[in-house]
């Protein structure tokens, strides 16, 4: 009942661990297969180690968090070996779906990523989205219609075995339509949308600083779905490829909503926080129930269910 | 949403103690409310704000509920730790927490606990057999690599634990490694249960020797972390996944069992694995 198809791969559910949270290792990735989410999404890297901002890279705020954590990661030689790690079945024999994030600072460095994982994966995200990436990469690519399209162009035209490319959207722009487009039209398979919000900022008022090392970061939780569905609902209206929603999704109200606003799956992150890692299984659970209640037999019928 | 995240509090240090000449203990007051109130292992992150200088998780070594303190104990081995070395009563730090699950507690009324600690890891142990007290009748394993670095004995005696220190180079008590400290008490001596803490290769040592035993013990282990949240996934370790901020830092050996790298390596910054 909760399968579903996107670009041809076949997710037992529409539950995927969102990028960037607990992603760094195949084994935190394969526990939380395990834990029931239909597919996961690594933490994004890129060619080379990556060591991130110094903490302080995560504060809580009211509806969630902010972060810098700067996209750590040990560099594609070293995470090629966690990507060969992720179990391409769980335990009850269905099939889990990897997705890698990746970034780079221009075309070439993606291709040239793609290339090197993608035998390794099922499908790949570009991370042209991240709010507090080093100079040139994540939203300063997003943010740029152009430059989105040249990523995602070079991207598609590295991958020689068809798997698909994910573009990874960013809310902060003055027309999101504009961006999602040049990326359809660039040949990207799906778009996620969105990424964190902002950059926002904490600043503790006894300390009298910003608490973040990079002083500012992406805000991300409850507080800023709102955002989300508005930029899933306008991305389903526009454009013709599929969507996968993500943004402050903490329990199956949440998870219902974006599938009527028009995405085909959904990413949970930041809600590991509260929930712990059981929050896909309680969601699978629930939304199930909901799915019988309603008479809905397949998630495809929800998909744009608001939009009709 | 029922998880209480502690956001910063920005205390004064009340109190410094020099334990040796590496090591300090800071005290500041903790007001002791729900989701507040810390248990033995469990650890607070501590942010010197003062010329943006990092955020680091530290053990909490004194839980003082009567008098609404804690402290932590730090070991002087880099810039952070530096830094806060140079603070003095009066400075200011950011604390968050209390985080992460501490030593289980439950049921241990006159059980026979052999404590050990290795170096700075005996703030986490003093902390247990301070907080335990008089309920248990513990053995307490003070090691360290040389009597001027030996943190807590004599604290710990006026406590009513037996004390049996050690020394790399014997210049107070047994000469020797904590583990043959352990296997000489364990010739004479029987115990319930153990809690351990100190350099992992320490702790991998007496865990076979504990395991050999069938002695169950608790142990306390330390990744690279950044948001102790449980959301980075910066300190999971291989195979289970496990957060060490969320799921640790105190595993029993039954968890500790199913951590492979335990012993092995641990990753740095960026992710990358590095061997013991």
């Amino acid at each position: 009942m909760l399968k579903t198809e996107l670009c041809g791969i076949k997710f037992q559910n529409p539950l995927i661990l969102a990028a960037g949270v607990m992603g760094s290792t195949a084994s935190s990735l394969n526990w939380i297969l395990e834990s029931g989410a239909g597919g996961v999404v690594t933490k994004s890297f890129s060619i080379n180690p990556n060591k991130g901002y110094k903490n302080p890279t995560t504060v809580a705020v009211k509806g969630g968090i902010i972060n810098a954590i700067g996209l750590s990661s040990p560099g594609v030689k070293k995470f090629k070996s966690e990507l060969k790690l992720i179990n391409k079945k769980n335990m009850n024999g269905d099939e889990n779906i990897a997705i890698a994030s990746i970034y780079g600072s221009n075309s070439d460095e993606f291709a040239y990523m793609v290339n090197e994982i993608e035998s390794l994966v099922d499908m790949i995200e570009l991370n042209v989205s991240c709010p507090h990436a080093m100079t040139g990469c994540g939203a300063a690519i997003g943010q740029d219609s152009d430059l989105t399209y040249e990523v995602v162009k070079a991207s598609k035209k590295a991958t020689s075995s068809n798997t698909p490319i994910i573009a990874k959207l960013t809310p902060n722009v003055t027309d999101l339509i504009q961006i999602a487009k040049s990326a359809e039209k660039a040949g990207a398979d799906a778009i996620t949308l969105i990424n964190s919000v902002g950059p926002g900022m904490k600043i503790d008022i006894n300390a009298g600083t910003p608490i973040l090392s990079n002083k500012f970061g992406g805000m991300s939780g409850p507080a800023i779905k709102p955002i989300a569905i508005r930029c899933v609902y306008d991305a389903y209206t526009n454009c013709n490829i599929p969507i996968i929603g993500v943004g402050g999704i903490s329990n199956y109200e949440d998870v219902v909503e974006f599938l009527y606003a028009g995405a085909s799956a959904v990413q949970i992150g930041t809600s590991i926080m509260y929930e712990g890692i059981d929050i896909f299984s309680k969601i699978k659970d629930k939304l199930k129930f909901f799915m019988k209640e309603n008479d809905f037999k397949s998630i495809d019928e929800m998909i744009g269910y608001a939009n009709k | 949403m029922n998880k209480i995240i502690n956001n910063y509090e920005i205390l004064e240090i009340k109190k410094i103690i020099s334990e040796t000449d590496t090591i300090k203990t800071f005290i500041f007051n903790w007001e002791m409310k729900e989701g507040r109130i810390p248990i033995p292992g469990q650890f607070v992150m501590v942010w010197n704000f003062l010329g943006k200088n990092d955020e680091k998780p530290m053990s909490i070594s004194i839980i003082d509920r009567e008098n609404s303190k804690i402290g932590i104990t730090v070991k002087k081995i880099g810039d952070f730790t530096e830094k806060l070395h140079n603070l003095s009563v009066g400075d200011k730090l950011g604390i968050r927490g209390p985080y992460g699950n501490g030593f289980n507690i439950e049921n241990i009324e006159n059980k026979k606990i052999l404590a050990i600690g290795g170096g700075v890891g005996m703030a986490p142990i003093a902390c247990f057999t301070s907080y335990i007290g008089q309920k248990s009748n513990i053995d307490v394993v003070c090691a360290s690599i040389t009597k001027d670095e030996l943190l807590f004995s004599e604290k710990l005696e006026d406590n009513s634990a037996n004390i049996f220190t050690c020394t790399d180079d014997g210049t107070c008590g047994f000469e020797g490694y904590a583990t043959h400290r352990t296997i000489d008490l364990l010739k004479s001596k029987s115990y319930d249960m153990a809690v351990v803490c100190g350099p992992e290769l320490m702790m991998k040592g007496i865990f076979e020797l504990l395991e050999d035993r069938e002695i169950p013990a608790q142990y306390s282990m330390e990744r690279y972390m950044k948001c102790a949240m449980g959301i980075c996934g910066q300190c999971c370790v291989d195979n289970t996944g496990w957060r060490i901020c969320v799921e640790g830092p105190v595993f029993s050996n039954k968890d500790l069992k199913k951590i492979e790298e335990f012993g092995k390596y641990h990753r740095n910054a960026s992710g990358e694995k590095e061997l013991y």
